[in-house]
């Protein structure tokens, strides 16, 4: 939340942008811990669709969401040309599964607008912002939205 | 780390906890019966230093509690008053008291109420307000010095007393800074400090050269101190002080005829070799030296004035006169005692980390064994036989560094001492605790989380499990109940065992209840310990009336549960009219367990050793069908549930048949059976314990995750939790 609210109060926010089932999504770059190549989770028993499992990331165990799932869209196959993104909100550490990393945006924050308010699709509750670069839709995710943990403890 | 004085404040709180604990020590000696003046010593001694420190830090509170509390020890001390029952527990309340006032100054919290009532009970005991008169003296008196009671600490007292101060060289050192001294960077205030170092100076400040604050050049030095020196120093060793600034002032260094002939009296005007010290007799100048120099001199004053009395500043010179001998020994003895066993206090933090550190050592060397295993190596290769050593090694680090963390439960018994005393009075019942086994060590996380269920299973024995004086005489026993807390270590377990010698557990009204409030069917025939065990069930509670001591709404569920998430369990053995003993045994540490890895489906899996009885094939006749969605299997006589994992966990569809298959067989804590199908026993291994609550959540069935060799993650089963939260689902998955 710290580093969110870092980039927050500059007027320049830095976004990591990836592909997921031909969209683009991004997430503020300060929040990325790093980025890894794919591997096997292990799946944790009675746990939403959504959860792929647990890796290990040096010596902790990181849960690995499948973002793709969690948007409400087709799993994301799990092979060697997928990506785990390390981010940390708060004191929470968690990986999302994605295609592909594509790029790093560096853009005003004045360029950010809010989604338009027609969330029929699931996906739009954990999209705080659009943005339009070179003519190509991208849409920040709200992390902390995202992240399971939120989803265990309101069941 | 910023702030010196914080650190220098928690070092004292730390010394109070350790001087708390050695006087609970000395005050349990004492009240089993001995009474000499060691033991009574340590008592006033640990009083006394926390209120030295106390005093030091300003806090006015604390310190005129454990002034007050000193008090009547020294008069215990001198012999002057007897040590009696009555008093032995007053000592003991005053010591709580002590500890909920150094707690207080410590969390910032409320002084403890209740102070007074002790302090004049004991006041009383003592005998006479005149006493509390000197104390209130003595407290104003006090104060002021704070800084010089740091001598308690250390060896000083020993010192003081038999030191030989007389034999100790003395010298003078006259300082005069030229103004190059400030200019270079130096400090005069440092010097200064630096021959405090060496030994017992009296630091004098000549004020003669200060011209008039018209003419006053800042920068320029205008002040010159005289140091007088006592202590075993010789002058290359002043020199060595002024080796920076010798050629930016003016430096006299002259050994004092005589040494510390009047040792009481270094201000008097007739010492050898001072002629040109017009200050010197004038002590009540001091404090106007500079006012950085104000810590020094009210440290020196008090050094003349009583140096006899560095560990006992009594309040009556007559009762000083007899103690003072005994003082220094012991202190001498205790320093022997801290010598032999020297500890290094370390940051939990740093431990922690290397506790993890290990683990991954521990991962990384089963990963290494793995691939040296992959790339086929001979099995007397070299290489095999070094990794070989290297497991051993890593094994033993581990253990190690698993003791580190152990700590003994000796306070955590104290703490139950404590319980003991205000429960049984809070019941008007005569208790005494028993302790065993108070040096046994545990892992200091399984300490901490121990003492909530133990608090309430020790209150429960004082108010349920003893009966009341009378009853107690009627039946023919001691009318004051004896309850006994031990630890030991058994079969790489801990058991720690709460005892009463209490009437038993009333079998039939337990049943009664449990049936009455619908826990067990009317009809239920249950054999003695499965009745003993209804205690455990939520919802149960045993107290007849409520009195204000249990029946606060927590159960022996709940210490239950607690006692379950430390990876222990709890049993009941009881006896009509002889007592009942709850047994809970715990494991040494929570950082590794003993597992036997299987696989489900495709998924490895860890199942805690210790929950496995047995592990058997199946075969067509052991398999009965309950209905047709559950199993049991028919094994020693007795009907077993039997539970798929794979389906359980969600990983596979429930099998048609399961015979051929692999069974683990668990028990719980209340001694019912569980089967677990598994695909196959892959091994049986040590594994680190990798926490899932901070990252993800608590997951039904599953306590923890650990790394295996290959760097996969595998989920550690709990397989009670397993089966509570999965019973009757086995078929329904499909």
């Amino acid at each position: 939340m710290t580093n969110e609210d870092k980039s927050h109060s500059s007027a320049e926010v830095e976004l990591l942008s990836f592909r997921l089932a031909e969209q683009e999504y991004s997430v503020d770059i300060m929040s990325v811990r790093e980025i890894r190549g794919w591997t096997r989770a292990t799946p944790l028993p009675h746990a939403p669709p959504h959860v792929r499992g647990v890796i290990n990331l040096r010596g902790t165990v990181l849960p690995v969401v499948d973002l793709s799932t969690r948007l409400g869209m087709p799993p994301v196959e799990g092979d060697a040309r997928n990506v785990i993104i390390v981010v940390q909100v708060g004191s929470q550490s968690a990986g999302l599964l994605v295609d592909a990393v594509s790029d790093i945006l560096a853009l005003p924050r004045s360029e950010l607008q809010p989604p338009p308010d027609l969330a029929a699709d699931e996906a739009h509750s954990f999209v705080h912002a659009l943005t339009i670069v070179d003519g190509r839709m991208i849409r920040v995710l709200d992390l902390t939205a995202v992240l399971p943990s939120e989803r265990v403890e309101a069941a | 780390m910023s702030d010196p004085m914080a650190e220098i404040r928690a070092s004292f709180f730390v010394e109070c906890e350790e001087l708390l604990e050695s006087l609970q020590d000395a005050l349990n000696v004492i009240d089993e019966g001995a009474h000499d003046n060691e033991t009574i010593n340590v008592v006033f001694r640990a009083v006394h230093s926390i209120k030295g420190g106390a005093g030091a830090f300003g806090l006015t509170a604390l310190v005129n509690f454990a002034h007050r509390y000193e008090t009547v020890m020294d008069e215990v001390r001198s012999g002057k008053m007897e040590v009696t029952n009555e008093a032995t527990k007053l000592f003991f309340q005053a010591a709580d008291l002590l500890q909920d006032h150094v707690r207080a100054a410590r969390d910032g919290g409320d002084e403890p109420a209740g102070a007074e009532e002790v302090l004049c009970a004991l006041e009383a005991l003592m005998g006479g307000p005149k006493i509390e008169q000197d104390a209130e003296d003595e407290v104003s008196d006090f104060v002021p010095m704070g800084l010089s009671l740091d001598l308690d600490f250390g060896g000083d007292d020993a010192a003081g007393p038999d030191g030989g101060i007389d034999e100790e060289p003395a010298w003078s050192i006259r300082f005069r800074p030229q103004p190059g001294l400030y200019a270079s960077g130096n400090e005069a205030f440092h010097i200064l400090r630096a021959l405090q170092g060496l030994g017992e100076a009296t630091v004098e400040c000549d004020t003669s050269g200060l011209p008039a604050f018209g003419a006053l050049d800042p920068e320029a030095p205008a002040l010159a101190w005289t140091v007088t020196l006592r202590g075993d120093v010789d002058e290359a060793q002043i020199r060595e002080v002024f080796d920076f600034v010798e050629d930016v002032c003016t430096i006299e260094i002259e050994r004092l005829a005589g040494g510390g002939g009047a040792p009481a009296l270094p201000g008097l005007p007739g010492l050898p070799g001072l002629p040109d010290l017009p200050d010197l007799p004038d002590l009540s100048a001091l404090p106007a030296a500079g006012p950085e120099e104000d810590e020094a001199p009210a440290a020196q004053m008090e050094m003349p004035v009583a140096p006899a009395t560095g560990s006992a500043p009594a309040p009556a010179p007559a009762a000083a006169a007899a103690p003072a001998p005994q003082a220094p020994a012991a202190a001498a003895k205790s320093g022997g005692g801290e010598a032999a066993s020297a500890t290094v206090r370390v940051d939990l933090d740093r431990i922690d980390r290397l506790v993890n550190l290990v683990g991954e050592l521990v991962i990384n060397q089963a990963m290494l064994a793995q691939s040296v295993a992959e790339a086929g190596l001979p099995p007397n290769s070299s290489v095999m036989t070094g990794l070989e050593a290297f497991m051993m090694l890593t094994r033993d680090i581990q253990d190690s560094v698993m003791m580190i963390r152990a700590q003994p439960v000796k306070p955590l018994f104290q703490r139950m001492a404590r319980i003991v005393r205000e429960a049984s009075a809070a019941v008007n019942k005569e208790v005494r605790l028993k302790t065993e086994g108070e040096a046994t060590e545990v892992d200091k996380t399984v300490i901490e989380r121990l003492a909530d269920p133990l608090t309430h299973m020790i209150r429960n024995a004082v108010d349920h499990g003893l009966e009341s004086s009378e009853k107690r005489v009627a039946a023919g026993k001691p009318s004051e109940g004896v309850i006994t807390l031990s630890a030991q270590h058994r079969s790489g377990r801990v058991v720690i065992e709460v005892k009463d010698d209490g009437g038993g557990i009333n079998r039939e009204k337990v049943l009664e209840k449990a049936i009455s409030k619908g826990l067990v069917p009317e009809d239920a025939q249950l054999s003695d310990a499965e009745i003993d065990n209804l205690l455990f069930l939520p919802g149960f509670s045993t107290a007849a009336e409520v009195s204000n001591l249990s029946g606060r709404g927590v159960g022996m569920d709940v210490v239950k549960s607690a006692i379950t998430s430390l990876g222990g369990r709890i049993t009941i053995t009881s006896e009509a009219g002889v007592g009942t003993t709850f047994s809970i045994s715990l494991p040494l540490t929570l950082a590794v367990l003993d597992g036997m890895v299987v696989h489900v489906a495709g998924e490895t899996l860890v199942v805690p050793l210790s929950a496995i009885v047995e592990t058997a094939t199946l075969m067509e006749e052991d398999i009965r069908s309950l209905g047709p969605n559950t199993n049991v299997i028919h094994i020693r006589g007795g009907f077993v549930p039997l539970y798929d994992l794979g389906a359980e966990l969600g990983y596979r569809h429930p099998k048609d048949s399961y015979v051929g298959d692999i069974v683990l067989l668990t028990t719980q804590e209340d001694g019912s059976r569980a089967a677990l199908v598994v695909d196959a026993i892959h091994e049986q291994r040590q594994v680190v314990i990798k926490g899932l609550q901070q990252s993800y959540g608590h997951i039904p069935g599953v306590a923890a995750a650990t790394i295996l060799g290959d760097g996969q993650i595998a989920l550690i089963l709990d397989p009670p939790d397993l089966v509570r939260s999965a019973s009757g689902r086995t078929r329904n998955a499909a």
